[in-house]
């Protein structure tokens, strides 16, 4: 449902400014989105100053900087810190993007982070992801056939396994997703652009037997087409990939089976 | 026995915490590319035009009913807020049609890679924008 500012507990108040560290010449201000589970209290935002000679160049590496030397609450999820696993994905400076890929240069003097946009939080920059895997699952994301095995591996040709090309690289972040306003306002039952990436992927394939069924798992107002070609999704991608595409040729893929 | 219950007071508690999850600022937060603001002026655009077809229907409902109904219509159209609502009503037309042939070209499965949608965004405004004023050129340059 189309809600455009936020319900009266989810607003955002002004937070703590932490102490600038002592007998540092340049700072960078990071206002960073804080909320506490076990206070309930409404989430806040808080403003820490970075120091810039002792932070490596990343997102990532000035939130570090920060839980380890200002505040050790600080609370966000991360792993690789190289753009792999995803898991530091959130929304820095307006756009959803890896912390671990994106530079903290590129911003002015005040960088704004806060979780994944309309999203359910834990706490701090950690969002509820359940319902995104929930969805992920639902499309069955693993090779359906109904011929025998092989007895090797299922072949395919250099030209068919190119088509996955696009969509293999796909990290399940939830940039794309997160940053979708038909996805903010029906995320309950539209799938949302990495879903949907993600269902193209087993649609291409050459291997998969199942994509009759597949389509009509799809085939609904909301779960496919409630996109309305935004684009955020293909805009913020932080792998370079292009979900609306991929649901573009899903939905050229609904016609053609018609004719 | 005594870890399980302090595994479900934890459990109780993650449960109590799940349920009062507050939202995670969207709009107030997002930076717009030029392909979201062309989005949401397509979808007002089409619902200005829904409007705009009730305004024509009353004016040809008025040229059948004849004076002095007619030109009671005429002259609220041709009064400067009728005239407001006119040029707006063509703007979001041309924007809508403009959009509209773009949107034809994405269901071809042409024009995603987001700095041609970026372009093409900026394209049918600037479209919009120019053939309303060739449309409104003897009001502006009389």
């Amino acid at each position: 449902m189309v809600e455009l500012s936020l319900p009266r507990e989810s607003q955002v108040k002004k937070g703590k400014t932490w102490p600038k560290p002592a007998g540092v010449k340049k700072t960078r201000t990071f206002r960073i989105y804080r909320f506490d589970p076990d206070t309930g209290a409404n989430p806040r935002w808080d403003i820490y100053h970075v120091d810039v000679s002792a932070v490596r160049p990343m997102v990532l590496d000035a939130l570090i900087w920060i839980k380890d030397n200002i505040d050790p609450g600080l609370t966000f999820r991360r792993s690789c810190r190289e753009g792999v696993c995803g898991s530091c994905a959130m929304n820095i400076g307006g756009r959803n993007t890896l912390a671990c890929t994106k530079g903290w240069r590129e911003f002015g003097d005040v960088i704004t982070i806060s979780p994944l946009p309309h999203m359910p939080v834990v706490k701090d920059l950690v969002p509820d992801l359940s319902n995104f895997y929930a969805q992920y699952q639902s499309i069955e994301p693993w090779l359906h056939t109904d011929s025998p095995a092989p007895p090797g591996e299922w072949a395919q040709s250099p030209a068919d396994r190119e088509k996955l090309d696009g969509l293999y690289e796909c990290i399940l972040c939830a940039c794309c997703s997160t940053s979708c306003p038909s996805y903010w306002w029906n995320g309950d039952k539209y799938l949302g652009p990495a879903v949907l990436l993600q269902a193209y992927r087993w649609l291409t394939d050459s291997r998969d037997e199942a994509t009759g069924q597949r389509l009509d798992h799809l085939e609904d107002p909301f779960r496919l087409y409630r996109c309305h070609t935004i684009m955020n999704c293909a805009q913020v991608c932080p792998k370079g990939l292009n979900p609306a595409k991929a649901i573009a040729e899903i939905k050229k893929m609904m016609v053609e089976r018609q004719i | 026995m005594s870890q399980s219950v302090a595994s479900g007071k934890k459990q109780a508690k993650q449960a109590k915490q799940a349920a009062h999850r507050p939202t995670s600022p969207h709009l107030e937060i997002w930076r717009w590319h030029p392909t979201m603001a062309v989005s949401i002026f397509h979808r007002a655009s089409g619902m200005a035009l829904a409007g705009a077809l009730i305004g024509l229907l009353v004016w040809i409902i008025a040229v059948l009913a004849g004076d002095p109904h007619y030109s009671i219509v005429n002259e609220l159209i041709g009064g400067i807020a009728g005239k407001v609502i006119l040029f707006l009503a063509t703007l979001a037309f041309f924007f809508h049609a403009a959009n509209g042939i773009r949107h034809l070209v994405w269901d071809m499965g042409f024009g995603f890679a987001p700095k041609t949608a970026n372009g093409s965004a900026w394209f049918v405004m600037i479209i919009a924008v120019c053939a309303n004023l060739v449309l409104w050129r003897d009001w502006f340059f009389y």
